[in-house]
């Protein structure tokens, strides 16, 4: 589904992504982790098509990102961290210009916007203009506009800041619901929510990849030291030990 | 070609949901009505084609005031409300979102030039319009605004302020416009090289008299496509940087 090979992104002087390998097969939920910096959002943007790599080569569904470029991104889903929204229209009018921009007929938009409504809980609040929505509905309809053409990979970049608890709750929930239909690939430095969400992780450190697994397969990296932390803060003390400082995580 | 027209519509909608695209509309309109009332019917009595001439002469001001306005936001805007990644994420070439953005506000300055008509049709009351010039006149403003929307949406593409990106094509206009000024001052082979540049004076004073020229139009045309050129540049670079 996703084969990323050596990936480098160079923003001027400054190296975002430093030689990324890695390969998500499909229907994967996977988590990117890293701290501020790590270089996940830069990655997620350049499989998401937004930006060009500047070395290596990302492939999706066997398609190259720099090479194929339309195919590609017509296979994508993409929600940054700040939901890409129109405030001057409504959330039906808007789900129906970006479903009609990614290719889709009237027809099959209506049909399809329909359910992406009730799916991410937005249908009560359709005719509203978009600027009147509060953060949690503005959330939702991002990813609503994400998977509004059945996409083969949704990239989300931190799905759950700005949320109150409830919010993140009903966010859970929807992105569990992606999973098997969709390759949902999630930046977060929401750990507690990453583990619930997602089955695979991928650890970024100054742009490198430094861990990649299930949660089990990255506990098994503290060695002894797993056995002293509590079960709750486990992700937290592996993603600790990964890419800070290792007094802290011990 | 579907995608260009979706872009167009959205575009559209934008400047008529906002109060700002009413009110620009308004502004100009008295401003050029105002102009026309003072500079066109004031003075003298004079013929019916001079007071087109005239006519033609300061509406090409305001519809290069109106098409830096128009395109200032097309893509500051997106860029500042960070929905310009709904356009690049999305199976678009880059001259698709760009034409769509272009055509939008330049079909948005051709209803502001279809509104200024009533001033040429008042002055049949009272005289007798040449239509060709006045198709004439209007042809030039229309290509005019063309080139000028096409500058603001260069200009629009490199910031993310929209103040900013008004200056930077109000900038390049200026200086196209006062290249004429230039011409005089320097020596051969400048001189020419100045005076085609000008954007005003050698381009469209011909149109506002009823000369239709191949190469007015040629330049133009090109002003429009090599801005639209430069703006598809630094679009593709801001994907590799």
């Amino acid at each position: 589904m996703i084969e990323v090979e050596g990936l480098t992104k160079y923003y001027g002087r400054v190296r975002a992504v430093s030689d990324l390998t890695f390969s998500i097969p499909k229907g994967e939920t996977v988590g990117f982790l890293g701290l501020n910096g790590a270089g996940k959002s830069t990655a997620l943007k350049v499989l998401a098509g937004f930006l060009l790599p500047t070395a290596g080569s990302v492939r999706i569904e066997g398609h190259d990102v720099v090479a194929d470029p339309l195919r590609v991104r017509s296979r994508i889903g993409f929600l940054p961290e700040r939901p890409p929204l129109y405030d001057e229209m409504t959330a039906r009018d808007f789900l129906s210009y970006v479903g009609r921009l990614r290719g889709m007929g009237r027809a099959k938009v209506e049909l399809r916007m329909k359910t992406v409504m009730e799916r991410t809980g937005i249908a009560d609040h359709a005719d509203r203009l978009i600027e009147t929505l509060s953060l949690g509905y503005r959330k939702r309809l991002g990813i609503a506009q994400a998977i509004i053409h059945e996409p083969n990979l949704v990239i989300l970049d931190e799905p759950w800041s700005g949320l109150d608890p409830l919010q993140r709750r009903h966010m859970r929930t929807l992105l569990s619901g992606l999973r098997g239909e969709h390759t949902v690939l999630i930046a977060s430095h929401n750990l507690p929510e990453v583990r619930e969400t997602c089955g695979q992780l991928l650890v970024l450190r100054e742009g490198q990849l430094v861990a990649q697994g299930t949660e089990d397969e990255l506990v098994a990296q503290l060695g002894d030291d797993a056995s002293r932390i509590d079960a709750p803060n486990i992700l937290e003390a592996v993603f600790l030990h990964l890419v800070g400082p290792r007094e802290v995580a011990a | 070609m579907r995608a260009v027209l979706l872009i167009v519509q959205k575009e559209l909608g934008a400047y008529f949901k906002s109060m700002l695209g009413y009110l620009v509309f308004a502004v100009l309109l008295f401003v050029d009505g105002l102009l026309f009332h003072g500079l066109a019917l004031g003075g003298a009595d004079k013929l019916s084609a001079t007071v087109l001439t005239q006519f033609f002469n300061f509406t090409s001001g305001v519809t290069m005031i109106a098409a830096i306005l128009i395109s200032m936001r097309l893509f500051a805007e997106e860029r500042r409300d960070g929905t310009l990644v709904l356009l690049y994420t999305a199976p678009l070439t880059d001259w698709q979102i760009i034409i769509g953005k272009w055509l939008s506000a330049w079909t948005y300055l051709t209803l502001f030039l279809a509104l200024t008509a009533y001033m040429p049709l008042l002055v049949m009351v009272n005289g007798t319009v040449n239509f060709g010039q006045l198709l004439s006149g209007y042809l030039g403003l229309w290509l005019l605004g063309a080139a000028v929307t096409a500058i603001g949406t260069f200009a629009s593409s490199l910031t993310r302020s929209q103040l900013l990106a008004g200056a930077v094509s109000g900038a390049i206009v200026t200086t196209l416009v006062l290249s004429w000024q230039l011409s005089a001052r320097v020596d051969p082979p400048f001189d020419v090289l100045f005076s085609f540049l000008a954007l005003h004076n050698k381009h469209f004073l011909p149109f506002m008299k009823g000369s239709i020229h191949v190469r007015d139009i040629v330049y133009y045309l090109s002003v429009t496509f090599l801005s639209l050129l430069l703006t598809r540049q630094v679009l593709a670079a801001r994907r590799w940087t």
